[in-house]
Parts: C-alpha cells; structure tokens; sequence
C-alpha cells in the first residue's frame, strides 16, 4: 500500500483513505501514550534490563563491571546471610497468607451480617491501614517497651509479666513483634476489600442455602467464599509478591536485628548495594528475587487452572 | 502473568457505583438481606474486639502525645488528665517536621500531577484510540506493577547519581510516578471505557482534535476516576519508605516519613515528643480520609497496594 499508487476503483480509494486515517490514529495513539513509557522505561524498563548484565558481573556501583559469570550465583548459594533473610521472608509469607486472611474473613463476614453500626466497624478498621509504616513502628515501640506502655499499665495493677520482655531487641521475639505490627496495619485492609466483594453476591443464593437449612458457617463455607473467589486469589497473589519485598516494618522497627533475627532480603539487598558497595552482587540477588517472584506468579496461575477444571 | 487480572482492580462504571454506595449508606454498607438476620452475640463481640484491637494503639498515639514526662510514667496508655502542647512544639523544632512536611507536599503533589498526566494520557490512548499491540502494553503494565522493586533497585540507584537526580526531590518524582502510573493506567482506562462513545464521537465530528477530545469532554467526566486515581497515590507517597530512605541523602530533602524515623531513633524513649510527631504526620491523612472516606475505601480497595 504505497500512498503513491493511483487507485483503480472508488473502493480501493476509500480504503486506502482508512488506511492512512489509521496511520494517522495509530501515530496519535502513540504519542498519547508516550510519556508514561518514557518514564517507565527510565525508572523501571531500562534498569530491569541492565540489571541482568549488571547481576553477572562484580560491580561496585561506580565504574566499570567486570563480568564474573555465575561467581554471583555460588557465591549467593553459601551466603548464610542471604539465606537467613530468605528464610524470613518465607515466614513472612506464611504468615501473612493465613492470619490476616483468616481476621480479613472472619471480619468482613460478620461485618456483612449486622445491620446497624457496620460502616462505623469498616472505618475503625481501617484506619490502621492509613497510617504510615514509620508512626506505626513508633506507636508499638512505646506501647511494647519494657519499661513503658503496656508493661508499665500492668505493673500498676501488680502484674510484672512484661517486665523483662524485650519484643524488639529478643532475638526469639523480634520477627514476630515485626509480623504482629505489619499485620495489626494490614489486616483491616483486607476486611473491607473482602466485604466489598461479599456485598456483590447475589442475595438468592443466601436465601437457597437457608431454605436447605444452612447455618450461618454452612453459609460461609458454600456461598461467601466461592462468591468472593476472584478476590481471595487477587488477595492471595499480592500478599505473596509482596511478602518478597516486605522492608518498612522491619526497617522502622529493628534495622533486621538483633542479629539479624529479623533480617530480610530486601534489607540485605540495600546494605549490600549502598552500605558494602557491592553492586552486581546485589543486582544478583535481586534478580533472585524477582525469579522467585515470577515462579510464585507461575504457581498461583497453574492452581487457578487445575481449581477451575474441577 | 494473568494472576492480578482477575482481581477487583475493576471499578464500576461511575454513575453505578454511587447509586449503589448511596443504598449502602442506609444500612451500613451492607444490602438488604431478605429473612432478617439472627444477630449472633459471639460474632458481635468478636467485632468489638476486634475493633479495639483496631484503634486502642491509634489512641495510646492521641493521648501520649500530650502527656508530660512525668504523667507518662504514672500513667502509660490511658487518658492525659491534662492536655499538654510543648510536645508538639518540641518535636516541631527538634524533628525537622516543616521541612518534612514541605518535602512531602512537593513529592506528593509532584507525583500525583505526574501520575495524572502520564496515566490520563495513556488511558485515553487505551480506552479511544487505535493503539497497535494493545493487548501487549496492557500485559506489560501488569508485569510493571508485579514486579519487584529489586529487580531495577540497583542499577537505577547508579543511573541516578550519574543523572545527578540522586538526592534531589524531582529525582525521587520521577520514580513515584514511574512506579504508579501503571496501576493508576489501568484504573483509568476502565473508568473511561465507562462513558459513553457518543460523546466523544459527537465532539469528533465537531471537528475537535484528539486533544480537545481528551481535555474538554473526557477529562470533566472521568473526573472520580482521577480524583480516585490521585488519593491512592497520594497516601502511597506520603508514607513511602523505602526509596526515599535510599534516594534521599541530605536531611534537608527528607520527606517526612525519613524525617520522622530519624527524629525516632535519636530520641527513643522519649514518649511524648515522639508520639506528637507522630500524631503531626498522621493527622493530615486521617483528616483527608474522614472527609472522603468512601472514595479513599474504594479507590484503595481497587488498588491492591500494600502499604
């Protein structure tokens, strides 16, 4: 179709008049979307791609990377601090797929079984999820300080459990306090995604599952839950990409310590880039991070199919 | 890579949405069931548990920002018996707080504005026009909002220093809106398959040009979507940590977020100052939310953000 040819009919002609208007189209449509690529391309597209050369190499950050092969790679394999952290973000991840899934269910369907009051619940809820990380790291630092907060209020009706209970400097304690705080701001989150799902399931087969004489965790179980399925999934596939990047919580609260205790790869990935200087190490174990990232997408995607067929 | 396709990040066409939020007003969120319900105590009370649960903390942060010294140490969680100022004003001067602030609103606002344009635009580009590889670009975007921050962290760190965009406000801009126009993307270009295509159509053969088709007639009726859009932004930017912990060198370009975490390591155990600094970052959110409490709810539900 060169623009150039004569056209043999008032058809052809037409067309080709598409043609060009489609061009046309096409060029506008490109420039609209223009600067949101260019912008993704500097921040996201274009260092995603160089880190891949970048995890190959031993790379300080500032001049030149010397390409290492898989050095990266064994060296990762023997590294206990990798592992340790990896480990917890692992834990992090079971965690967080079952307690607040279960407060996230357990809430919404109550919620969505009062009349009066609820709007009010859903505000209480989720107010936790408002505050930034850094004031909540704050707000339990004090209530769980030994020597203050709760510890304090029970000392003065003569109880003195929490006196030597240090729940962010233990290293028994500490990645549980930092799970606890995470998910005391994350859970209501789920509750009113939940309920905005659960209002959407179409009232008759509530009251099919009652003619048959459901209880109300008969109704939970065969209505509720295969009614809000599309978003338990969604749900369950952001809480486990995210459990790979889990940072503030553990950050604000105990810098990963003490001992690394509470370490997490994404902790590790900033000392070991801007704190030790190692850059194609830590581009290393990013890229780590995002295969599993995309093994945990793969895993979610072929338990989808195998649910849906039967 | 489909996973997060099927999520709620669908929005409702808007005049739908809002009859039915208006419904949900009467009886608390909640449709009308038929059969009347049996309103069982236990769950009842699990709620108020859970409730407290929710919001005691919030409220220790109220109380002991007011608190005196010597009161906290009487008096650890409950009620101030008198309502003490100097803590805000200590913690204003020694936090570094209106700097923070001011960061923050230059971050926030910068972002959103950059969001909007960047996402409204490509939106518009998604939902009107004749964009070869659509399906392509969409796919793409998810992949962009699933993908880990450490996949680029590095070499994007290293990209800036030698821009000159590290430690500089703008620099940190650039990244927020790199990292939320996908979703914000996304969230649009379902509000504006919504409207109709007579009226962009009609405004067409007016002779308007795609520009105008996009500013005069869609932009006034996606206007939810983008004020939706700019919320969830907003309160990702203002509470954000990571990049600006590592972007950010010099205290003087500290959000308010950094500013805080600092001010909290150098006085730790001091309660009182630290909770009224606290309760200054936290009230503007708050604030913002019970005044657009549906909106917020909505458009953070649709997201999928986890803060």
């Amino acid at each position: 179709m060169t623009a150039r040819s004569i056209p043999a009919t008032a058809g052809e002609a037409r067309s080709r008049a598409r043609g060009r208007s489609q061009r046309r189209g096409t060029v506008v449509a490109l420039l609209f979307l223009s600067p949101a690529l260019a912008v993704n391309l500097l921040v996201v597209g274009g260092p995603s791609i160089s880190n891949l050369y970048y995890a190959f190499t031993d790379w300080t950050g500032f001049g030149p990377a010397t390409f290492t092969g898989w050095d990266n790679a064994v060296r990762l394999a023997h590294d206990q601090a990798f592992w340790n952290a990896l480990r917890h973000n692992a834990i992090y991840m079971a965690f967080f797929l079952s307690v607040p899934i279960c407060m996230g269910l357990f809430g919404a369907f109550a919620l969505s079984r009062i009349r009066r009051g609820a709007a009010l619940f859903r505000v209480l809820f989720f107010i936790p999820y408002l505050i930034a990380s850094v004031v909540n790291a704050a707000i339990w630092k004090n209530i769980l300080d030994p020597q203050a907060g709760l510890a304090a209020a029970l000392n003065q009706v003569g109880v003195h459990w929490l006196d030597d209970v240090y729940f962010f400097g233990d290293t028994r304690l500490a990645l549980g306090s930092v799970m606890f705080v995470d998910n005391w701001h994350f859970w209501g989150f789920l509750v009113v995604l939940f309920l905005a799902a659960m209002t959407n399931i179409d009232n008759a087969r509530y009251e099919a599952a009652r003619i048959d004489g459901a209880n109300a965790w008969q109704e939970f179980w065969h209505v509720t839950l295969p009614g809000i399925r599309p978003t338990l999934v969604f749900a369950l596939t952001i809480i486990s990409l995210w459990s790979l990047l889990a940072f503030d919580y553990a950050y604000a609260l105990t810098g990963g310590g003490p001992a690394g205790a509470s370490d997490l790869v994404s902790l590790l990935v900033n000392r070991t880039a801007f704190g030790a200087n190692e850059a194609g190490y830590a581009a290393f174990m990013g890229l780590t991070m995002s295969a599993l990232g995309g093994v945990l997408l793969v895993i979610i995607g072929l338990l989808r199919r195998k649910e849906d067929q039967s | 890579m489909t996973a997060i396709t099927t999520g709620p990040g669908v929005v409702a066409a808007p005049g739908r949405r809002r009859r039915r939020r208006r419904r949900a007003d009467h009886d608390g969120g909640v449709a009308e069931r038929a059969g009347g319900l049996r309103r069982t105590p236990i769950s009842f009370t699990l709620l108020v548990v859970l409730a407290l649960f929710a919001i005691l903390p919030v409220l220790v942060l109220v109380f002991n920002a007011f608190k005196s010294d010597t009161e906290l140490a009487t008096n650890p969680l409950g009620f101030p018996s008198t309502w003490e100022l100097s803590n805000l004003a200590t913690a204003w001067s020694l936090g570094r707080l209106g700097q923070g602030l001011r960061n923050s609103a230059v971050l926030v606002a910068g972002t959103v504005v950059g969001v909007w344009v960047c996402a409204g635009m490509a939106a518009y580009s998604l939902a009107r026009l004749n964009v070869p590889f659509k399906r392509g670009i969409s796919t793409y975007l998810l992949v962009c909002i699933s993908l880990p921050a450490q996949m680029f962290l590095v070499p994007l760190f290293f990209l800036w220093t030698r821009l000159g965009l590290y430690d500089n406000l703008f620099g940190l801009v650039l990244i927020y809106v790199a990292l939320n126009t996908p979703f914000a993307t996304l969230l649009l270009e379902t509000f504006l398959v919504g409207i109709p295509k007579e009226l962009d159509e009609a405004a067409r053969l007016d002779g308007a040009n795609e520009w105008q088709v996009a500013t005069k007639v869609m932009l006034p009726l996606a206007r939810p979507g983008f004020l939706t859009a700019g919320l969830v932004v907003g309160l990702a930017v203002y509470g954000e940590l990571f990049f600006a912990v590592i972007f950010m060198a010099s205290p003087d370009n500290w959000p308010i977020s950094a500013a805080f975490l600092q001010f909290q390591q150098g006085f730790t155990r001091l309660y009182g100052i630290q909770n009224a600094a606290g309760l200054v970052m936290v009230l503007p959110v708050i604030g913002l939310f019970l005044f657009m409490q549906r909106r917020f709810i909505s458009g953070l539900a649709s997201s999928g953000v986890k803060g």
